[in-house]
């Protein structure tokens, strides 16, 4: 691991300021805020990450989940993935963000990973993982080795010729399809982004993940009001049980009434290059009867465009199945 | 099994010696000699306060609880957690199995929260409460998930024990359903290659049921 200079910012100003003194907030960043260390530590002994200055936000007061005033939540970012999970009014009224966090790595890594962390997990892909490696998104220019190499875990939706690599969270994937907004503060200020446009598609700028810049310190999550009655499901489905990242998930957010879905949310994980919103899938259910043959076909819809890699053709008709599956128990339940 | 200090010989420290020396406020000198080359380290706000000794470049002063007692250290802060615990001040219990977050042997508490020592920065834990398995029972006073384990036979080569044990106590207190597949779930951050698991959900259960 390369030598860093360790500070704990006294508050968020001396934070955000510290940290705009990087060139990037992306892929090779000099500056890096430090919650629980799950990703960062982890890519650091890699030397994937390498930033002469490591912030750690641990004890900045960002850590509470309260009401907002139009009913909705206000999660800070620096929650535990374990608290919010087992948070009441998330149980209840967000469940699918609840199922989705309990289905994530480890008790002890939920512990300690950070709502903002979470947001910028990165690719589980062993390329970029290592350094001894060409990586587009490690390093811009030098190829990826895993559109001819080892890309069974990769994606399906969403790559480009110069990345195919999975984003691996499963918060995200719940967060989508609540349609939550992601509150940064930076040198110049707040402001507010909405989810689907936080995360960025690798395009070819496959070391550009999100929209934030030098500084920017996402300080916290809002969950719109619940949806009275929606029926919320998360379904995971990988190699082990437990403890193991998606091959395909699937989050669904329903309401249906007289047995016809009167309002759909459903988004990918394990599939796409950022986690998946399918607004087709959510065309093809609003206002149809709630029956398989409705779900196969949002599932059809949700994965038209998905492209295989030469060891993931098996992924179409996983995500396939994962959605009709998500959809039929969370339509039943 | 013959100690690695006895088998160096000569006048030269051994490895964890030296750390453990390193780690103290005692011998700057030999700090001096082993600091870092890369001196490209700029001087952090908030120079230590109240530190002992010369300042070495780019060391951290830090005080670690662990298992209630004070330890004043002065470490670089790539040094682990699980490092820290192993070869700063000496306690061995916790183990070192992957070092990347994915086998759940280095488990430890924090602040009474179970969490893996190999991915936190020792210097993230000023003022923290640390537990390490040494902190939880001796062998003359176990503490029950220790005596549980042991009636259970719920280890073989026990490498991933303390970090099981660990896990185990910090679940008593997290909500956890009933049954066996509740357990089960929440203990799959701790691998065992000896393949124990049966015993060691039947000794967590156990202690569950007496509580």
């Amino acid at each position: 691991m390369h030598t860093f200079e360790f500070i704990r910012p006294a508050d968020q100003e001396a934070a955000i300021a510290s940290a705009a003194q990087s060139k990037t907030a992306q892929q090779g960043a000099e500056v890096r805020f430090l919650g629980g260390g799950t990703t960062l530590i982890d890519l650091m002994k890699l030397n994937v990450e390498t930033p002469a200055r490591v912030l750690d936000i641990n004890r900045l007061p960002l850590d509470k989940i309260e009401a907002t005033s139009d009913g909705g939540l206000k999660i800070g970012a620096l929650v535990r993935n374990s608290d919010l999970a087992n948070d009441a009014k998330v149980q209840k009224d967000y469940s699918v963000l609840s199922q989705a966090l309990l289905q994530g790595a480890s008790a002890q890594i939920r512990n300690m990973a950070t709502v903002g962390g979470n947001l910028l997990q990165r690719t589980r892909c062993v390329y970029f993982r290592d350094i001894a490696m060409g990586c587009n998104k490690r390093e811009p220019g030098t190829g990826c080795p895993a559109i001819t190499g080892h890309n069974r875990t990769l994606a399906i939706l969403g790559a480009s010729e110069h990345c195919i690599a999975t984003n691996p969270s499963d918060m995200c994937v719940a967060l989508a399809t609540l349609e939550a907004t992601v509150h940064i503060q930076g040198p110049k200020g707040t402001r507010t982004v909405a989810f689907n446009d936080f995360h960025l598609l690798p395009g070819n700028t496959p070391h550009r993940e999100t929209v934030l810049e030098p500084g920017d310190l996402i300080t916290h999550v809002t969950l719109p009001p619940p949806i009275a009655g929606s029926k919320q499901l998360y379904l995971k489905l990988r190699d082990r049980a437990s403890y193991e990242f998606a091959l395909a998930s699937a989050a669904v957010v329903l309401t249906t009434a007289s047995g016809n879905i009167t309002r759909a949310r459903v988004a990918f994980g394990g599939v796409g290059t950022k986690p998946w919103r399918s607004h087709e899938a959510e065309a093809a259910l609003t206002g149809k009867p709630a029956t398989d043959a409705t779900f196969r076909q949002a599932a059809e819809a949700a994965l038209r465009n998905a492209k295989p890699q030469s060891e993931n053709k098996f992924k179409i008709e996983l995500a396939k199945r994962c959605l009709t599956h998500a959809l039929r128990m969370a339509a039943a339940s | 099994m013959e100690n690695d200090d006895r088998l160096s010989g000569s006048d030269q420290p051994t490895r964890r010696q030296f750390l453990q020396t390193a780690g103290s406020t005692v011998a700057a000198g030999v700090m001096a000699a082993y600091a870092p080359a890369q001196a490209s380290i700029i001087a952090s706000e908030g120079t230590p306060a109240g530190a002992d000794g010369p300042a070495v470049e780019g060391m951290v002063p830090v005080t670690l609880r662990i298992n209630g007692k004070d330890h004043q250290l002065r470490l670089d802060p790539r040094t682990t957690l699980l490092d820290c615990l192993r070869e700063t001040v000496a306690l061995t219990g916790t183990k070192k199995g992957c070092d990347h977050g994915q086998c759940g042997a280095c488990t430890v508490h924090v602040n009474g929260s179970r969490v893996l020592s190999c991915l936190n920065f020792a210097v993230m834990h000023d003022g923290d409460e640390i537990t390490t398995i040494e902190g939880l029972g001796t062998p003359e006073a176990m503490h029950p998930m220790q005596a549980a384990f042991f009636t259970h036979d719920a280890y073989q080569c026990g490498y991933c024990t303390s970090g099981q044990i660990m896990s185990a106590v910090a679940l008593l207190k997290e909500p956890c359903g009933p049954d066996d597949a509740a357990v089960k779930e929440l203990m799959s951050g701790n691998i065992c290659r000896c393949g124990a698991y049966a015993n060691i959900v039947a000794a967590i259960q156990q202690v569950r049921k007496r509580a």
